[in-house]
């Protein structure tokens, strides 16, 4: 029953995705031009010791959603991310600022 | 674009700090509970990303977003509203002109070109279904966890490409005798002035294999912005670090690229599977390039309930990473006995394929379901799940816990 279904939805994809190939028309693809407007986040470093420099600093390149889903790290492991954006992507981060973030994201539990 | 003028204090006034209230966004479409070990693990829905429907929010800026893990359970390829997202800089052009952009051919070549869209469409044209997987895909499942993108399975997706073969247009250019590599960077940029521009490169004869492309359609229509209108290019079989979008500048080189998106970043270790023990060191690294085998239950989620007495049906998806599907083998008691399945239609050899098979009926309790896709270079996945400090290349056996009563 199962493969009989699966069989059936297969044959209904190739139907389906079959009249919309490019490959098969016979002109050349036409090209529409693309506007979008990109969400922004309201997002920000939750409130504790830190959080001002975080939010000054890191906020400027990305918001801080994909900070805020890390898993627990050692502060050896932020200090190793915080140096990479400062080399390596050249973030512009005030020298005073350092160490308030990698403590900061170092106390900083996983949640919820 | 220069944005080094420090615009972050602007940039915080203008975004207000008001949003620090809302523990959930407007544009939020509910959560998902994604199976992070030791979490965080509840991340938003969104629909807010345009030309997107529900995508798991990794971030909103630069976007990344993954694709919930039940369109895979749909079909083979994955609709352009559900593809995963995934971009460095922030930087990317809202707005793209089809009209006048061009892609430039320059470098270590007889005749730099400059193309539009129309010579492209020109070109005699090539068609290819294969997977785009990101390095990363599954970093967040990595034990012990690694720092990164935090992804479950979802940041790959399966396409049908469709373009010109690389090798057509560095013809029309004419590769220099000398030439080593072939350069390739997009429309996007860095925030900050002097940060590195993502730029990623193959060697020539994998370049000219015929395969790699420039692609100006997927699934049969133009890009999506956010996948890389309006040309993207595609290097099947190899990870999707290489698959630049909004591609806009080919550069042949007569040197090893060595700038920080090759030499740094984007590296695994020079063993077997990118597999290595925590805390391991000494080792070689070379950059990620092809991919190795997976499959994946899409029928039944982690912790699925069953009937005593019935037949399970299990159905999922596989590839084979850098060439076609040999087996999909399905495993009832945790991997101890392994049965065929019966593999669906062949798109091509970079492509998803269908697995199915029916297990016998189950005693109560919990059972480990598993599944081992062994590719036709005669690749298995490994049983154990592999590690390695980057969260690169996961391809460990899939377990799928089913609880009968």
């Amino acid at each position: 029953m199962v493969t009989s279904r699966t069989t059936l939805l297969l044959a209904a994809l190739a139907l389906a995705s079959a009249p919309m190939l490019v490959a098969q028309a016979a002109e050349p693809m036409r090209f529409t031009s693309q506007q979008i407007e990109l969400p922004t986040s309201d997002r920000f470093f939750p409130e504790g010791p830190g959080a001002e420099a975080a939010n000054n600093n890191c906020l400027a390149c990305h918001s801080a959603g994909m900070v805020l889903t890390q898993p627990k790290l050692s502060k050896a492991q932020w200090t190793e991310t915080v140096n990479k954006m400062i080399y390596v992507y050249k973030a512009p981060i005030d020298e005073a600022d350092v160490k308030a973030i990698v403590d900061y994201l170092a106390a900083m539990k996983p949640q919820p | 674009m220069s944005h080094s003028a420090i615009p972050r204090r602007a940039m915080l006034a203008g975004l207000g700090f008001g949003g620090l209230a809302a523990a959930v966004p407007a544009w939020a479409a509910g959560t998902v509970k994604l199976p992070l070990p030791g979490g965080p693990d509840l991340l938003d829905l969104t629909t807010a990303f345009p030309g997107k429907g529900p995508m798991i929010l990794q971030r909103t800026r630069p976007p990344l977003l993954e694709t919930p893990f039940e369109v895979f359970d749909q079909g083979v390829f994955t609709p352009n509203d559900r593809f995963y997202v995934r971009w460095h800089w922030a930087s990317i052009p809202t707005e793209v002109d089809a009209n006048a952009y061009r892609l430039a051919v320059r470098g270590h070549v007889d005749r730099e070109l400059s193309l539009s869209l129309d010579d492209l469409a020109r070109l005699p044209r090539f068609e290819i279904a294969a997977v785009n997987q990101c390095s990363g895909n599954s970093r967040g499942l990595f034990e012990p966890r690694v720092p990164g993108a935090q992804w479950a399975n979802g940041s790959m997706g399966n396409a049908r490409w469709t373009g010109v073969r690389l090798k057509d247009v560095l013809d029309r250019a004419g590769v220099k005798g000398g030439a080593v590599q072939v350069r390739f960077s997009g429309l996007d940029e860095p925030v900050v002035d002097d940060a590195p521009d993502f730029k990623k490169s193959l060697d020539l004869d994998h370049a000219r294999d015929g395969e790699v492309m420039l692609a100006y359609a997927m699934n049969g229509e133009q890009l999506p912005l956010l996948n890389g209108f309006p040309l993207r290019l595609v290097v099947p079989g190899w990870y999707s670090t290489y698959w630049v979008k909004m591609l806009s500048d080919i550069e042949v080189l007569d040197k090893p690229d060595d700038q920080y998106w090759m030499k740094t970043a984007y590296r695994i270790p020079d063993v077997p599977g990118a597999n290595i023990k925590p805390g391991q060191t000494g080792f070689k690294t070379v950059p990620i390039n092809r991919m190795v085998p997976r499959a994946f239950v899409t029928n039944l989620r982690d912790g699925a309930q069953a009937t005593a007495g019935s037949p399970v049906a299990v159905r999922g998806i596989a590839f084979g990473g850098d060439c076609g599907v040999r087996t999909v083998e399905i495993s009832a008691d945790g991997g101890a006995t392994w049965s065929p399945s019966k593999l669906g239609a062949d798109e091509g050899t970079y492509s998803f394929r269908r697995f199915e098979g029916d297990l016998p009926a189950f005693a109560t309790g919990t059972h480990a379901i598993k599944v081992r896709c062994t590719n036709t270079n005669g690749l298995a996945q490994p049983m154990e799940r592999v590690w390695n400090g980057a969260g690169f290349m996961q391809n460990g056996v899939e377990t799928v816990s089913l609880h009968v009563a």
